[in-house]
C-alpha cells in the first residue's frame, strides 16, 4: 500500500470515531463547545503521534526481542501514561503559550482509547516505522475532523427543540449516526 | 443510611446501568455489538476485569498512596486485561479474534477505572466486589441487548453460542433484513435511540 492510500484510508475511510468507534468518551465529552473539540483535536494529534511511534520502537526492539510479546497491554499504558505527564511538565516550561491552550485535555488523554487503539493497531498490521509514524499522525488528523465537525453541528442542535428523552447524549448519538452515515460513502475508496 | 451488599449489587442492573445511566465506556459498546454474542463475550471479558480490578484496589487501598493512586489503578488493570487476553487466547480463539482491538482496549475503558476511583478505593472488599459484579453484570446484559437488536434487524435472525436462535425472516416472510442497522452508522443511530427510550421509561 501506497503512502497516500495510507494516508486517505487512516482520515477517511477507516476514520477512527466514526468506522472504528474509538475515543467515543471525548468525542462526546468535548463536543459541546467548538473551543473544547479544537482543544481536544489538538491534544490528540500531538500525543498520538509520539505515543505511536514510541510503542512502535518498544515493541519491535524490546519486547520482541526478549520474548516479551505478551506484556504489551501493559507496557503501552504505561508508556502513554508516563508520556503524558512527561509532555504536560515539558510544555508547562518551554512553551507555556501551547500548554494554556491544551490545558486540561492532555491529562485526559490518558484514557482516551484512540490513542492506545493507534499504537495496537499499528502492531497489529505490521506497519514499518515509517507507515506507523504516518499512520499514527492521520488517524488522528480523522480523531479532530470528525471531532469538528461533530462540534459544529451540535452546537446547532443546542439551539433545536428536542423531544426530553432524547435531549443530550441521546440526540448527540443520533448525530453522530448521521456523519457516520456521510463517512460510510468512503468504504470501498481504498 | 449506608447500603447493603445486595444494594450495591443490583444498583448496577438499573439504576447505574452501564452505559445507558453511565455514559461511560462507549467504544466497545458501539464497537462489538454487531452480533449478540460478541455483545455478551466482550461484556463478560469486561465483568471479569471489574471483578479483579475492585478486589485488588479495595484489598490495597490502605497501601496504595493518594498522589499515585491512578497509575496503581492502571496497572492493576492491565495486569487482569493481560490475564483475560491470554485465557481468552486459549479457550475462546474464534471470539477473541472477533472482538480483536477491544479487548487490550478494557484497560481504557472508563467505567472499570471509574469504578475503582468512586468506589472500590474507598469502600470494603466485600462491598466492592459487589459494585463490581453488579456493574459488570448491567453492561453485559446491555451490550447483549444492544447487539440482539442490531443482529435481529440487521440480519433477520439472531445466533447464540450456534444453537439457542431465533429467526424472524423465518417467522415474517415479508421481512427484509436492514444491513444499515450492523454497520457503523446503525450502531450510533441505535444506541442514541435506545437510550432515548430506557430514559423516557426512567421518568
Amino acid at each position: 500500500m501506497g503512502y497516500f492510500e495510507l494516508i486517505i484510508a487512516c482520515i477517511f475511510v477507516n476514520n477512527i470515531l466514526l468506522a472504528q468507534f474509538l475515543g467515543n468518551c471525548p468525542f462526546l465529552g468535548t463536543s459541546k463547545k467548538m473551543e473544547t473539540a479544537v482543544g481536544m483535536s489538538m491534544a490528540v494529534v500531538f500525543v498520538t503521534v509520539m505515543a505511536g511511534t514510541l510503542t512502535w520502537v518498544i515493541y519491535t526492539y524490546i519486547l520482541v526481542n526478549f520474548d516479551l510479546v505478551y506484556l504489551r497491554t501493559i507496557a503501552f499504558i504505561v508508556v502513554i501514561a508516563s508520556l503524558v505527564q512527561f509532555v504536560e511538565m515539558f510544555l508547562k516550561k518551554s512553551i507555556p503559550a501551547l500548554y494554556a491552550g491544551l490545558g486540561i485535555f492532555l491529562p485526559l488523554i490518558t484514557t482516551n482509547c484512540a490513542v492506545m487503539g493507534v499504537c495496537v493497531l499499528n502492531i497489529d498490521k505490521e506497519f514499518t516505522f515509517l507507515q506507523a509514524l504516518v499512520a499514527s499522525l492521520f488517524y488522528a488528523v480523522g480523531f479532530g475532523l470528525a471531532l469538528i465537525l461533530f462540534a459544529g453541528l451540535r452546537e446547532r442542535t443546542l439551539l433545536a427543540r428536542v423531544p426530553k428523552p432524547l435531549q443530550d447524549t441521546s440526540i448527540a448519538l443520533v448525530t453522530a449516526g448521521m456523519i457516520s452515515l456521510a463517512f460510510f460513502a468512503f468504504q470501498g475508496m481504498v | 443510611m449506608p447500603k447493603t451488599i445486595v444494594q450495591e449489587f443490583t444498583k448496577g442492573l438499573w439504576e447505574e446501568l452501564p452505559p445507558f445511566r453511565l455514559v461511560l465506556g462507549l467504544c466497545p459498546v458501539l464497537g462489538v455489538t454487531t452480533t449478540m454474542e460478541n455483545g455478551l463475550g466482550m461484556g463478560i471479558a469486561t465483568t471479569f476485569v471489574l471483578f479483579g480490578s475492585n478486589f485488588l484496589v479495595s484489598l490495597l487501598r490502605s497501601i496504595i498512596p493518594q498522589k499515585v493512586r491512578i497509575a496503581c489503578f492502571i496497572i492493576i488493570i492491565a495486569s487482569f486485561v493481560t490475564i483475560v487476553e491470554l485465557l481468552m487466547q486459549a479457550y475462546a480463539y474464534p471470539l477473541y479474534l472477533k472482538l480483536g482491538v477491544f479487548i487490550p482496549l478494557i484497560v481504557v475503558n472508563c467505567i472499570v477505572l471509574g469504578r475503582a476511583e468512586a468506589f472500590a478505593y474507598k469502600n470494603k472488599v466485600s462491598y466492592s466486589i459487589a459494585d463490581g459484579l453488579g456493574i459488570g453484570i448491567g453492561f453485559t446484559l446491555s451490550l447483549g441487548a444492544l447487539g440482539a437488536v442490531r443482529e435481529l434487524l440487521g440480519n433477520g435472525s439472531v445466533t447464540v453460542w450456534g444453537d439457542l436462535s431465533y429467526n424472524l425472516s423465518a417467522a415474517f416472510p415479508s421481512y427484509q433484513p436492514f444491513s444499515f442497522m450492523v454497520q457503523a452508522p446503525g450502531a450510533f443511530i441505535c444506541l442514541g435511540l435506545m437510550l432515548c427510550i430506557i430514559n423516557a421509561v426512567g421518568d
